[in-house]
């Protein structure tokens, strides 16, 4: 085996460490999906009529709608009623405080790495922890308030702040948009909402931590993010699994909405289970995220660093409607083993003068299949819309693959639409260049990997930068790098 | 410092090197020459511990350990260093990041802390200084897009950085024009000292007039047909690269 095959072969053992399980009682749904079903998750998160209406909507509709089978990923088919629709553990009363919060969970995110009693005390980042179907734990609530900032689980937006959530929630992802989207409306459990007011520029990094725990179960989660006129947040995500050898569901929607110069930077580090070395188990990640540009002069960006999940199908999009709206979509998907990724953006350019970019990072080992997938598309009223694509592939090992797809529509012919493309090796050379400087041969492959995603990672927020690295097995480029 | 005895090596069951011997003291500097396809950059592979290459005999010993035995990690933190005739590029990666891990990593090796961040940018400032290349080249891409010269100069400011016991230096004198061949050539000499020994490999004389070697040695096919002192140099200069086949002839 040559050097850089046995690198990457130790690099692909590598454990998963999130894989353990937490022992708790939970609350779980049997295994099923029907109208009674839906109406219990609803009696469960004790919502109102309008909810449960437009989950029964969703449901109606699906029903009607098939999956798609367009990705470039292939998988048995999903019996949609081995699955149970709800899990949560089991407390007395949701908790008020982190203390309250049954410590086997607060034990849980501390071996994740995120502690969050921790966190509550160094600043800096407020986190809304989602275990399996519900909301655990929200750290920083009364300093965001102070600010006029609501964060909480979408389950107390839904008690709390309804006329929001009724005026927002599918107002970017319509409940029949797309398969996974439908069923995610119709049982969707928990998630995060955000809400920044007017003017305000969230005092600190807004994060959720998703973490499914209970076999045989799916996760639904909707986040809803709205930034209005002239704000700014900055927004946060991870998520791990047990490891299990059956697939699970994942199938998230998460809609964000920016007004008239209001910027939302939502950044994700995606660390699913895989699956094992044969492509046993692992996470179906099924999920639909969309950005609304819906003011002038509005931003956002979708920073995506993608390492796990059996497969992947995710377009993170931004709509530009707004006029001199931006719309940016950096991503490093890592796939090995069996893995499938199949992952890009779509910019839909509305607006006169809206620029987009993306910058996409594709790397496979062993035999994994990574396909980019992107639409550009300028309408008719968009004039002088500027988009740069850049899509790179690095191969590790000569038994993966890469694919891009990129689709292009122009129907206004002022915009100017550029994509490069690159597909490169790890080299011999390279590798032996890096060793014959004293780095062993692994340290070599992370940094050769580290430099090719250095365009994506400085995007992202310092402490999750760190976590990506570190999830690619990879140390930190140093600080005069 | 380094005790070649016997070398022979194969490439794809092509023997390559049949039987060379060098021995290298501490503070030597021995010069390489020999015409193109003669096995300067196999050799200076081996020493370096290059995969696909078959020792098919002889022994190497560096400061008394077996070379052939050791990781090509490990050679180099123990003080072996390759200047590349043809140095690779590695996009994204900085070239100031790549010498701090290098540093770093042979520091670890040596039992010391890893290097401090503002002393480490001092000492880089003041060796790219030295090679007269810009420092706006150590936040570029290792070698992406530096020119021919300034790749080679590159390898100079890696070697100043290391500070290795043994370099060797495959034709980094190629290509070069005669500014930057006296720059690489003032690399050398400043670095030279009692406790370390130079291997340059080179395909001209010229770098000769620069650097003045303690022994010269003729590569042809693979074996060593003449070694001298610098003289050598001038007179395989003056009778050309067709002396050595007679050479050979007269050998065989
Ligand atoms: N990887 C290889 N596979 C086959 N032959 C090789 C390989 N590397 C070198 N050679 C052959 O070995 C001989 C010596 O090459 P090299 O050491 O590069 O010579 P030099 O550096 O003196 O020009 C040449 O005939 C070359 O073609
Ligand atoms: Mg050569």
């Amino acid at each position: 085996m040559s050097a850089t095959a046995k690198t990457l072969d130790k690099l692909i053992k590598k454990e998963y460490a999130p894989g353990f399980v937490t022992d708790l009682e939970a609350d779980t749904l049997p295994p099923g999906l029907n109208e009674d079903v839906i109406r219990a998750i609803s009696a469960k998160k004790n919502e109102p009529e309008f909810m449960l209406e437009w989950r029964l909507e969703a449901f109606r509709h699906w029903l009607s709608m098939e999956e798609p089978k367009w990705a470039f990923v292939h998988y048995g088919p999903i019996d949609y009623q081995a699955i149970s629709y709800y899990s949560a553990p089991k407390t007395r009363e949701p908790p008020k405080s982190l203390d309250e919060v049954d410590p086997k969970l607060l034990e849980t995110y501390n071996k994740l790495g995120i502690p969050l009693y921790e966190q509550e005390r160094l600043a800096g980042v407020a986190i809304d922890a989602v275990f399996d179907s519900v909301s655990v734990a929200t750290t920083f609530k009364e300093k965001l308030a102070a600010a006029g900032v609501i964060f909480c689980s979408m389950s107390e937006a839904i008690q709390n702040h309804p006329d929001l959530v009724k005026q927002y929630l599918g107002s970017v992802v319509p409940p029949g948009d797309n398969f996974f989207a439908a069923l995610n409306s119709a049982v969707f459990s928990d998630g995060s909402f955000v809400y920044i007011p007017k003017g305000v520029r969230c005092p600190m990094e807004l994060s959720t931590y998703f973490r499914i725990n209970a076999a045989k179960t799916g996760q639904f989660e909707r986040t809803l993010i709205i930034a209005e006129e002239s704000s700014y947040v900055s927004y946060l995500e991870g998520c791990t699994a047990p490891m299990r050898d059956e697939n699970q569901l994942h199938a998230a929607v998460v809609e964000l909405v920016a007004l008239d110069n209001a910027e939302i930077k939502y950044s994700t580090v995606q660390n699913w289970y895989p699956g094992d070395e044969e492509g046993r188990g692992g996470i179906y990640n099924f999920v639909t995220k969309r950005g609304d540009c819906r003011g002038r002069k509005s931003k956002i960006s979708w920073t995506q660093v993608e390492t796990g999940s059996a497969i992947t199908w995710k377009y993170p999009s931004c709509i530009l409607r707004g006029d001199e709206s931006v719309g940016e979509f950096y991503s490093v998907a890592v796939t090995n083993h069996c893995q499938q990724a199949d992952t890009g953006t779509k910019m839909i350019h509305l607006g006169k003068n809206t620029k987009s970019t993306i910058i996409s990072k594709g790397i496979s080992a062993g035999r994994a299949q990574n396909s980019y997938r992107g639409l550009v598309k300028i309408l008719k009223s968009a004039e002088n819309a500027r988009n740069y694509t850049q899509c790179d592939s690095l191969l590790i090992g000569d038994r993966c693959g890469a694919h891009t797809f990129p689709y292009i529509e122009v129907k206004q012919p002022t915009a100017q639409v550029e994509h490069e493309a690159t597909t490169s090796k790890i080299s011999e050379d390279q590798l032996f260049f890096c060793m014959q400087r004293g780095l062993s041969a692994e340290d070599a492959v992370s940094m050769i990997v580290n430099g090719f995603c250095k365009q994506v990672f400085k995007e992202l927020p310092m402490e999750f930068a760190v976590e990506a690295q570190a999830l690619l097995g990879i140390s930190l480029e140093g600080s005069v790098g | 410092m380094l005790k070649i005895e016997n070398l022979h090596v194969r490439v794809d069951d092509t023997p390559i090197l049949k039987g060379i011997s060098l021995d290298i003291k501490p503070g030597e500097v021995h010069a390489i020459m020999g015409p193109n396809g003669s096995g300067k950059s196999t050799l200076s592979h081996v020493l370096a511990g290059r995969a696909g290459y078959e020792v098919t005999a002889g022994t190497v010993s560096y400061l008394g350990r077996s070379l052939l035995e050791m990781k090509p990690e490990e050679r180099a933190r123990e003080g072996v260093f390759l200047a590349f005739q043809y140095p690779v590029e590695i996009a994204g990666v900085s070239n100031i990041y790549l010498l701090k891990a290098a540093l770093n990593a042979i520091r670890k090796h040596k039992g010391l802390s890893e290097v401090d961040a503002m002393d480490f940018l001092k000492l880089v400032k003041e060796k790219i200084k030295a090679v007269n290349l810009d420092e706006q080249f150590l936040y570029r891409g290792v070698n992406e897009g530096f020119s021919g010269g300034e790749k080679k100069r590159n390898e100079i400011l890696q070697m100043a950085v290391l500070e290795p016991r043994l370099c060797i230096l495959d034709e980094t004198d190629s290509g070069l024009d005669i500014d930057a061949l006296r720059l690489v050539a003032e690399g050398v000499n400043s670095l030279r000292s009692p406790d370390r020994s130079f291997i340059l490999v080179t395909h001209y004389q010229r770098l000769l007039n620069y650097i003045k070697p303690d022994c010269v040695h003729v590569l042809a096919y693979g074996r060593i047909v003449k070694s001298g002192d610098a003289s050598l140099a001038l007179e395989l200069e003056k009778k050309g690269y067709g002396w050595v086949d007679q050479l050979v002839s007269v050998g065989a």
